[in-house]
C-alpha cells in the first residue's frame, strides 16, 4: 500500500470514527454533573473501613482483585523486556568507562538523591492516607537511585544496584500480594477480602485493614520492576555492543 | 457546549494520536503516538468523574461530607491506565531496539519483507 493510498484510507476511516465519537459525546453524562452513583457508594464504603484515601480503598480493597491483574501485567512486561533485551551470541559486554561529570550536576544529584528516595518511601507509606500510594511512590524511589548515574557514573550505579536482588524482590512482592489474598481466604472470608485485620483509627498510618499491606507490596513490586526495566535499557545503551567483524 | 467540551477534547487527542501512528516513519515516534492515544483515555476518564466544585476524594485533610468530591472510581481507573501504558511503552521500546538490531532500520515502510 503506497503512502498516498494509506492517507486516503486514514482520512475516510478517521472521519467516520470522528463522526461516531462526536455523536456519542452528547449521550455521556454532562461534564461536572452531580450524579455519580458509583463514586458516592465507594466514598461511603471507604469511610466505613477507615481508609482516608478513597482511591487507595478502590485499588487495594474494593477492586483488589483487579489490581492483582495489573500486577500481573507489570510482572509479565518486566519478564518480556528482560527476555527481549538479553545479551545475544554476537554481542559482547564492554566495561563502562568512567566519565567526567561537571561539579554542579554531581553536587545537585547527590544532594537530591536521599531526599528523593525518602520522598518515594513516604509516598508509599502514606498511600492509604494522602494522595499517592505504592505505584507512585515506587516509581519515585526507583528513579531516585538513578540520580547516581547522573551524579557519578554507571559503575557507581551498578555497585548499589545488584540486579539479581531486585529481580528476587520483584517476585517476592508479587507473591506477598498473593499471600495476603490467601490469608483472607484462610481467615474464613474470601480471596483478598479486607476483613482480616482491624480497620484502626481513621487517618492514622495503621488504618484501613489490609490496604497498607497490599499498598506496600505494590510499592516494592513497582520499585523493583522499574529498576530492572531501566537496568535492561541502560545495559543496551552503555554496556552491550556488537562484536566487531560479525 | 461546556457540558461536552472535555469529551470532544478527548476525541481530538485520540484522533491526533491515530494520525501520528499511521503516518509515522519511525517506530519510536509511533510508540510516542500510541502514548498520545492513551492520554485521550485519561482525559475521558477524569472528565466523566468530575463534579462541579469537587475536590480530590482524599479525606486526610478534608472533613468527610463537608465538600463534594470527584468520582474516585475513574481516578483509580486512570491510575491503572497510566501503569499499563508505561509497561506497554517499555515493552514496545524493547521490541524497537530488537527490530533496529536485526534489520538496521526503524522505518516501518522498510520493514515490509520477511526475513528468517
Amino acid at each position: 500500500m503506497t503512502r498516498r493510498v494509506r492517507r486516503w484510507v486514514l482520512a475516510v476511516g478517521g472521519a467516520g470514527l470522528a463522526a461516531l465519537l462526536v455523536a456519542a459525546c452528547p449521550a455521556l453524562p454532562p461534564f461536572g454533573g452531580a450524579t455519580h452513583p458509583y463514586g458516592d457508594r465507594v466514598v461511603h464504603e471507604s469511610l466505613a473501613r477507615q481508609t482516608a484515601n478513597t482511591i487507595a480503598s478502590v485499588n487495594f480493597d474494593q477492586r483488589a482483585f483487579d489490581t492483582l491483574g495489573e500486577l500481573g501485567i507489570l510482572f509479565a512486561s518486566v519478564i518480556g523486556t528482560v527476555v527481549l533485551l538479553r545479551q545475544t551470541r554476537d554481542e559482547r559486554r564492554a566495561a563502562p568507562e568512567p566519565a567526567a561529570v561537571s561539579l554542579p550536576v554531581r553536587r545537585y544529584a547527590l544532594i537530591v538523591l536521599p531526599v528523593a528516595l525518602l520522598t518515594g518511601l513516604y509516598v508509599v507509606a502514606h498511600g492509604q492516607l494522602s494522595p499517592g500510594g505504592g505505584f507512585q511512590g515506587g516509581v519515585v524511589a526507583a528513579t531516585a537511585l538513578h540520580l547516581l548515574y547522573l551524579g557519578a557514573d554507571y559503575r557507581a550505579l551498578e555497585n548499589v544496584r545488584p540486579i539479581g536482588l531486585y529481580e528476587v524482590g520483584d517476585a517476592l512482592a508479587a507473591s506477598g500480594y498473593l499471600v495476603t489474598g490467601f490469608a483472607g481466604l484462610l481467615g474464613g472470608t474470601a480471596f483478598l477480602a479486607n476483613t482480616l485485620l482491624p480497620y484502626g483509627t481513621f487517618n492514622t498510618l495503621a488504618s484501613g485493614g489490609t490496604v497498607p499491606l497490599l499498598n506496600a507490596a505494590i510499592g516494592m513490586e513497582v520499585a523493583c520492576a522499574v529498576v530492572v526495566l531501566l537496568a535492561r535499557f541502560l545495559d543496551q545503551a552503555v554496556e552491550i555492543e556488537k562484536e566487531s567483524g560479525s | 457546549m461546556m457540558s461536552v467540551l472535555p469529551y470532544l477534547v478527548a476525541v481530538w487527542i485520540f484522533l491526533t494520536g491515530c494520525y501520528g501512528i499511521v503516518t509515522s516513519r519511525n517506530l519510536i515516534h509511533a510508540v510516542g503516538c500510541l502514548a498520545v492515544c492513551q492520554s485521550a483515555t485519561y482525559v475521558l476518564l477524569l472528565a466523566v468523574g468530575y463534579r462541579d466544585g469537587g475536590t480530590a476524594p482524599v479525606f486526610s485533610d478534608v472533613e468527610p461530607g463537608s465538600r463534594p468530591v470527584v468520582d474516585p472510581v475513574v481516578q483509580a481507573l486512570a491510575l491503572t491506565d497510566v501503569v499499563v501504558g508505561a509497561t506497554v511503552t517499555a515493552l514496545l521500546l524493547a521490541l524497537v531496539i530488537q527490530v533496529s538490531k536485526r534489520h538496521g532500520t526503524v522505518d516501518p515502510d522498510e520493514l515490509s519483507e520477511l526475513r528468517g
